[in-house]
């Protein structure tokens, strides 16, 4: 890698995505137009041609998966990006990235559902980027970023993890990432991906037998061996497991969030330590695979409230990792409402003065 | 693999180097393995086994790769267009082709063959009509004629219900980005000899970057139109026909 000169500038979460994917060395990148999402597509559609890459505005989000599908057997790296409605279409192409084990980046960034819902933020999404969202037993590896230089930062990331593990890479962020505008180091390196995927992408049966790229597996038993394959490769994910921790050293309640609402638990919190409050931030940067084993480590020492911008969907995997150790409490600002500082206040104390009554049985 | 020719001997009939050899899988009479031969014989001729990228679809001819012995990617059913848009933007240079039926084209993947071939991308594909969906059991398919008993038009397609065929070459010429559409069939030598010569010119377009570029081929069902193999056969000539009829619909290349 070469490190050239470094830029900081003001730029939305959408503009970060966008660069990010340009320094990643994104070299096609396709979509279709929608709220709030729709800077990047607008950004690209100049900037990626300048730079020797492909820009195509899809007939719709299923063109623009299968058309990153197609980058991807190539071995190039592609992105795509959409809002809620749209990534509920690209669903079936990314069970074929999945299956087929191909590398790509897609990018959500969500607005208020269900249905044509509202541009407003939400965290409705979580389940289904999560889980695989599309038909079979696939995951995909879900990043979740809270400020504009981790959303450049985690797009750069995504492409990497892509290839690492041939697999889809979803970067999950809402209408407030997406819009909000904050100053971004761009660490402008340039990264030599030409020979990352010489050993199994499609370019001519020239001087070696054919490769063919594939999901369907018919013979007895292969589809199983396929699927056992791909387990395997997302346990292995799982070193991946990433998160920030804030004020966690001598907590008491530990307040979970992701994204936009991770970062607006801080300012609740860090009101809170002002009034002596020993309450600490766990957020998970990887949504998948969840970052368990450290937030079940935390609950021995604190506990627990969930904070999301839903009705409850990342809770299932906090309570799934403290599992026999603790619960979790769970507070949800319903999509369409934007979640503030002030409103998670009497939510985290409830927990607060629960713990300590809690504390002042067992003394007694 | 067949032997060696003796000193007098001149090879009339030889498997192209883009083909496998293995017997395919489809029922007696069916004319995708007519197609699939042709394919691998033009894709030789024109030198283009090493570059060529084909791009397979759900259908019954879901495994082409397993006869056409090139690189290779699986699509969505419907999704071949997008997917070899983004095969070749990654690699202008190579040569890539789709191969849909008309279930997969006609129907769910309209979308994707209209604005593929109207950005003008410069790949080549190919559609099968065989009026059915075959895979899944012989239903209707946008193509299906009027008054077609297929398993969900059990009473012959009812224009009023069901709309009329689409005739896709037709539609296809009609849009700027195309460079060449024609519509071939494989139901005589003489067919046979002319739907060569229009993959040559399809293939001619994509290589000289001139667009788009389209082919039609009628081809039998005789097991969905449950006739036998030399019914279905004369079945394209004299009723396909009538509604498809074979020919050039544009033509722009050089
Ligand atoms: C999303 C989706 N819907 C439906 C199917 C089921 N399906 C597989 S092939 C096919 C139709 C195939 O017909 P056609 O494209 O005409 O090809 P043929 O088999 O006649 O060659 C359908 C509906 C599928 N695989 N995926
Ligand atoms: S069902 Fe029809 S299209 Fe499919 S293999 Fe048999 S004859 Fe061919």
């Amino acid at each position: 890698m070469n490190a050239q000169s470094d830029t900081v500038s003001l730029i939305k979460g959408n503009e970060a995505i966008a660069k990010g994917a340009l320094a990643a060395g994104c070299q096609c990148y396709f979509a279709y137009p929608i709220t709030p999402q729709s800077d990047i597509p607008e950004y690209l559609s100049g900037e990626l041609p300048r730079q020797g890459g492909e820009f195509i505005q899809a007939e719709s989000e299923i063109g623009a998966i299968n058309m990153l599908l197609g980058v991807a057997a190539c071995g190039k790296r592609a992105m795509t990006s959409s809002s809620s409605p749209g990534i509920s279409l690209k669903q079936e192409g990314i069970s074929y990235l999945a299956g087929s084990e191909l590398p790509g980046v897609i990018v959500n960034i969500t607005r208020g559902s269900p249905g044509l819902g509202s541009i407003d933020p939400s965290q409705g999404d979580y389940y289904q980027a999560t889980r695989g969202g599309g038909h079979g037993d696939y995951r995909m590896l879900v990043l979740a970023p809270s400020t504009c230089q981790e959303a450049y930062d985690l797009t750069i990331r995504a492409f990497d993890l892509a290839f690492a593990y041939r697999n889809p890479v979803m970067i999950l962020g809402d209408a407030i990432l997406g819009q909000m505008k904050e100053p971004v180091l761009e660490r402008r390196e340039t990264v030599d991906t030409s020979q990352e995927a010489s050993e199994w992408a499609l370019s001519g049966a020239k001087d070696r037998p054919r490769r063919l790229i594939k999901s369907l597996y018919l013979a007895d038993g292969a589809l199983a061996e396929h699927n056992e394959r791909l387990q395997a490769k997302y346990q292995e994910m799982h070193k991946e497991q990433d998160w920030e921790e804030f004020a966690t050293q001598d907590s008491q309640v530990l307040v979970v969030a992701f994204g936009s609402v991770g970062r607006i638990a801080k300012s609740a919190i860090r009101m809170l330590r002002g009034q002596g409050y020993r309450i600490g931030l766990f957020r998970p940067v990887t949504l998948y695979p969840f970052p368990s084993e450290r937030l079940r480590e935390l609950a021995k020492n604190n506990s627990l409230i969930t904070i999301e911008n839903n009705a409850g969907q990342m809770v299932d995997d906090v309570r799934l990792a403290v599992r026999n150790v603790s619960d979790s409490a769970f507070h949800g600002v319903m999509p369409g409402k934007l979640p503030s500082a002030e409103d998670f206040l009497t939510p985290i104390l409830h927990v607060w003065e629960q713990n300590s009554q809690i504390a002042q049985a067992a003394e007694r | 693999m067949s032997s060696q020719p003796q000193a007098e001997e001149r090879v009339a009939f030889a498997l192209p180097l883009t083909m496998s050899g293995a017997s395919t899988h489809f029922c007696p009479g069916c004319h995708h393995g007519i197609i699939h031969r042709l394919m691998g014989e033009c894709l030789e001729q024109n030198g283009l086994g090493e570059s060529a990228i084909c791009v397979g679809s759900v259908g019954c001819s879901v495994f082409i790769y397993n006869y056409i012995d090139v690189d290779a990617v699986e699509a969505p059913h419907g999704r071949a267009p997008a997917v070899a848009t983004g095969v070749k933007r990654a690699l202008p240079d190579r040569f890539v082709f789709g191969y849909q039926g008309d279930g997969d084209l006609a129907a769910i993947g309209f979308s994707e063959i209209m604005h593929c071939a109207n950005r003008g991308e410069d790949v080549t594909i190919i559609f099968v009509n065989n009026t059915v969906f075959g895979m899944t059991g012989g239903q209707m398919a946008p193509t299906t004629l009027l008054g077609q008993n297929t398993t969900t038009s059990p009473k012959g397609r009812d224009m009023d219900k069901d709309g009329a065929p689409l005739n896709m070459s037709e539609l296809i010429a009609s849009l700027d980005g195309t460079a060449y559409s024609s519509r071939v069939a494989v139901n005589t030598i003489k067919n046979i000899k002319q739907a060569k010569k229009a993959l040559k010119k399809a293939y001619r377009a994509q290589n000289q970057k001139q667009g788009f570029s389209f082919i039609e081929f009628l081809s039998a069902c005789p097991t969905n139109w449950k006739m036998t193999p030399l019914q279905a056969n004369e079945h394209v000539g004299t009723t396909l026909m009538q509604r498809f009829p074979l020919g050039v619909f544009r033509d722009t290349v050089e």
